[in-house]
C-alpha cells in the first residue's frame, strides 16, 4: 500500500470513529442511567458504565403507572394504522403506476401537492370534524385516518410499482384476471420489499407519534406511551432513573425492528420511477 | 356532537353494540352508504362502457385516497378559512369576526416570537442536518472494513425519537448532573445552562436535533449506491481526481435527493412541536416553537378561530419558504431525462 493510500483510509476512519463515540455517548448514558439509583446519578457523571444494576427501575417503570394499558393503546394506533395505511397507499400507488387513465396525470399532481402541505392546517378544523363525529378522547381520530392513503407512501409505492414490469400486468389481464386481482395476486406480493420498508418506516412514525394524541386523548385510559411518558416528565421530572427506564421501554420495540429488518429499510425505497 | 350522529349513536348502543365501538357506527355506516352508491356506479359504467375497465379500476383503486383527500383535507381547509374569520371556543355557537383574528395575530407579540423561534430553527438546522447527513453518508459509503457497523451506529440514534429524545435530552443538558457539562468540565470548561437558559435553549435544541440525520442519512447512502459507476470510470479516464469526480458526478447526481430531503426538512422543522411542549415553550418563550402555540391555543385555550388563523399564517410561510427554496434550486439541481439517459448508454 502506498503512503497516499493509507493516509486516505487512515483520515475517514478516525473522522467516523470519533463521531460515532459522539453519536452513541447519550444512546449508552440512558442505558447506563435507567440502571442507577436516584444517588448514583448525582455522582456518577458522564459515566457510561452503571455500576450498579438496579432492574427495579424498569419493574418500578411498568407497574408505577398503568404502563400495559398505554402500550395497547399504542400497538393499536400503531398496528392497525400501518395495516391501513399500506392497504390504501399500495392500491393507489399501483393505479397511478399501472392504470394510466386520462386525469391520473392530474390526480398524481395533486398527491404530490398535498405532500407539501403541513398537517397543522387542517389541525383544528380535523378537530371540529372529529367533535362532531363524537370521537374526541377515543383512539378512532388517530387510526381512521390511516386507512384513506398518505401521499408519501402513495407516492413511494407509484415509484416501486412503475419499476416492475407493465407486462406482468398485460399477462395477467390476457389471462382473465381483473384489475384488483392482477394488483392482489402479482404486483402485491412482488412489491414484498416495499410493503416491508414502508411499513418500518410508519411503525417509527405511528409509535412516536405525539401530536395526535396531545390533541385528541384526554382521559387516562386511552393515553399512548409518548403521552404517558410527556405527562410523567411534568409530574415526575427528578426521578431520572424512572423516566429512563421508561425512555428505553419505549425505544424497545424500533430497536427490535431496526434489527430484525435492517436490510430491507435500505433496498425497499427507491426514488426514481424508471428501470 | 352533531345531534343526528348522537342518535345513530343511541340506536346503536340500543342493539348492544360494545361502548368502545359505538363511536364507530355513524362513520361506518356512512362509509357503508358511500361505497354502496360508488360500487353500483361502478357496476352501472361497467355494463354500460364494457371495455372502460381500466378507467372504473383506476377510479376505484384511487378512491380511498380521493375521500380521504375531500373528508380529511379539502372539507377541512375550506372550514377553516370560514372558522379563521369567527371567534369560537367549541361551546357557544361561532361569531363572526371578520379579520379580527389575523389582525390580532399581526399585533401579537407571541407570534413575532413563535415565526423568529421557528424561523431560526428551520433556517439553521436545515442545513447542518443535510450537511452532516451527506457527509457521514459519504464516508460511510466506502468499502473499508466495518462499514456495516459504523451504519448502524449511526443510525441508531434516530430510533429514539420524540418524545423518549427530548426526556433524554433534558437531562443530558442538565446544567447540574449531565452528561454534557460533566465532559465540558473534564476540558476546564463551566458548561451553559442549556435548556435553562433562553439565549442557549434553542442552540440545544438544533444541537439535539443533529442526534437524528441517520434517516437522511440512509436515503443519502441509498443514492450514492444508485450513481452508476461508468460515470466515475468515464471521469477518472478524463484525468478527474476524487475532488472533481465529487464535485462533477457525485453531487449532480445526487442533487434532486438532496433538493427532496430539504424541502421535507423544511417542512418538517417548521412543524417543529413535541420539544416545545415537553419545555412549555421554555424559558422566555425561547422555545415557543410556532406549532405548539397553535395548539396551545387551539387545545388549551379552545381559541378555534384565532389558531385557525394561526394555521393559515404557517401555511402561507411553508409555501413562502418551499418556494424560495424551488427557485434556488432549479440552476443546481441536475434531472436525468430520457435524452441524456439514451446518450450515456451509448
Amino acid at each position: 500500500m502506498t503512503r497516499r493510500s493509507i493516509q486516505n483510509s487512515v483520515i475517514p476512519y478516525v473522522v467516523l470513529v470519533l463521531g460515532s463515540v459522539v453519536f452513541v455517548y447519550p444512546f449508552l448514558w440512558m442505558i447506563a442511567t435507567s440502571l442507577r439509583s436516584l444517588a448514583g446519578v448525582g455522582s456518577s457523571g458522564a459515566s457510561v458504565w452503571p455500576h450498579e444494576f438496579l432492574w427495579s427501575n424498569y419493574s418500578r417503570a411498568v407497574t408505577s403507572f398503568p404502563f400495559w394499558r398505554y402500550a395497547l393503546n399504542s400497538v393499536l394506533t400503531t398496528v392497525i394504522p400501518i395495516v391501513g395505511t399500506v392497504l390504501s397507499c399500495s392500491l393507489a400507488g399501483f393505479a397511478f403506476a399501472r392504470l394510466r387513465v386520462r386525469f391520473a396525470g392530474v390526480l398524481f399532481a395533486v398527491v404530490l401537492a398535498t405532500m407539501l402541505l403541513p398537517g397543522e392546517v387542517t389541525m383544528v378544523p380535523q378537530f371540529m370534524l372529529f367533535n362532531n363525529l363524537g370521537m374526541v378522547d377515543t383512539l378512532y381520530p388517530l387510526i381512521l385516518p390511516a386507512f384513506f392513503g398518505s401521499p408519501f407512501y402513495i407516492f413511494l409505492f407509484r415509484q416501486f410499482f412503475a419499476r416492475m414490469p407493465s407486462e406482468l400486468a398485460d399477462a395477467a389481464v390476457v389471462d382473465g384476471c381483473g384489475w384488483f386481482k392482477t394488483f392482489w395476486l402479482v404486483y402485491l406480493p412482488l412489491a414484498r420489499p416495499a410493503v416491508v420498508a414502508v411499513s418500518i418506516l410508519l411503525f417509527m412514525g405511528y409509535w412516536n407519534n405525539f401530536l395526535g394524541p396531545a390533541i385528541y386523548i384526554n382521559s387516562d385510559k386511552w393515553k399512548t406511551l409518548p403521552l404517558a411518558l410527556a405527562g410523567f416528565q411534568s409530574v415526575n421530572g427528578t426521578d431520572t432513573p424512572l423516566l429512563m427506564a421508561t425512555s428505553v421501554l419505549i425505544t424497545i420495540p424500533c430497536l427490535v425492528i431496526f434489527f430484525v429488518a435492517q436490510k430491507q429499510i435500505t433496498n425497499g425505497i427507491t426514488f426514481s420511477g424508471g428501470k | 356532537m352533531n345531534p343526528t350522529i348522537g342518535l345513530i349513536r343511541d340506536w346503536a348502543a340500543s342493539w348492544g353494540v360494545p361502548a368502545a365501538l359505538v363511536p364507530l357506527v355513524p362513520f361506518l355506516l356512512l362509509l357503508i352508504v358511500l361505497y354502496a352508491v360508488i360500487g353500483l356506479a361502478a357496476y352501472g359504467a361497467q355494463r354500460r362502457w364494457p371495455r372502460a375497465d381500466k378507467t372504473i379500476a383506476f377510479w376505484l383503486f384511487v378512491s380511498p385516497w380521493l375521500i380521504g383527500f375531500c373528508l380529511f383535507t379539502v372539507g377541512p381547509m375550506a372550514s377553516s378559512v370560514y372558522v379563521s374569520l369567527t371567534s369560537w371556543d367549541l361551546i357557544t355557537p361561532p361569531q363572526f369576526v371578520g379579520l379580527a383574528n389575523y389582525s390580532e395575530a399581526f399585533q401579537d407579540p407571541q407570534v413575532g416570537q413563535a415565526l423568529k423561534v421557528t424561523l431560526l430553527y428551520a433556517v439553521i438546522s436545515v442545513p447542518l442536518q443535510t450537511a452532516l447527513a451527506f457527509l457521514v453518508a459519504l464516508l460511510l459509503n466506502s468499502e473499508l472494513w466495518g462499514m456495516r457497523f459504523f451504519r448502524t451506529i449511526w443510525y441508531l440514534p434516530s430510533l429514539v425519537s420524540g418524545v423518549a429524545q427530548m426526556v433524554l435530552f433534558l437531562w443530558v443538558f442538565n446544567p447540574q448532573y449531565g452528561l454534557a457539562n460533566d465532559v465540558l468540565a473534564h476540558f476546564g470548561i463551566q458548561g451553559p445552562g442549556w435548556f435553562n437558559d433562553s439565549s442557549w435553549a434553542l442552540p440545544t435544541v438544533i444541537l439535539m436535533s443533529l442526534w437524528t440525520v441517520g434517516g437522511a442519512m440512509v436515503i443519502y447512502l441509498a443514492g450514492l449506491k444508485d450513481v452508476p459507476t461508468n460515470l466515475y470510470e468515464a471521469a477518472a479516464l478524463d484525468g478527474a481526481g476524487p475532488v472533481r469526480q465529487f464535485w462533477h458526478v457525485t453531487l449532480p447526481q445526487l442533487s434532486p435527493i438532496i433538493l427532496f430531503n430539504v424541502l421535507t426538512g423544511i417542512i418538517g422543522s417548521l412543524q417543529i412541536f413535541t420539544q416545545g411542549f415537553i419545555a412549555k415553550g421554555g424559558p422566555k418563550d425561547s422555545l415557543l416553537f410556532f406549532v405548539y402555540y397553535l395548539y396551545d391555543n387551539a387545545f388549551q385555550n379552545f381559541r378555534m378561530g384565532y389558531a385557525s388563523a394561526l394555521a393559515w399564517i404557517l401555511f402561507v410561510v411553508i409555501l413562502a419558504l418551499t418556494a424560495v427554496t424551488l427557485r434556488g434550486s432549479a440552476f443546481a439541481v441536475y434531472y436525468e431525462t430520457e435524452m441524456t439517459r439514451k446518450r450515456r448508454r451509448r
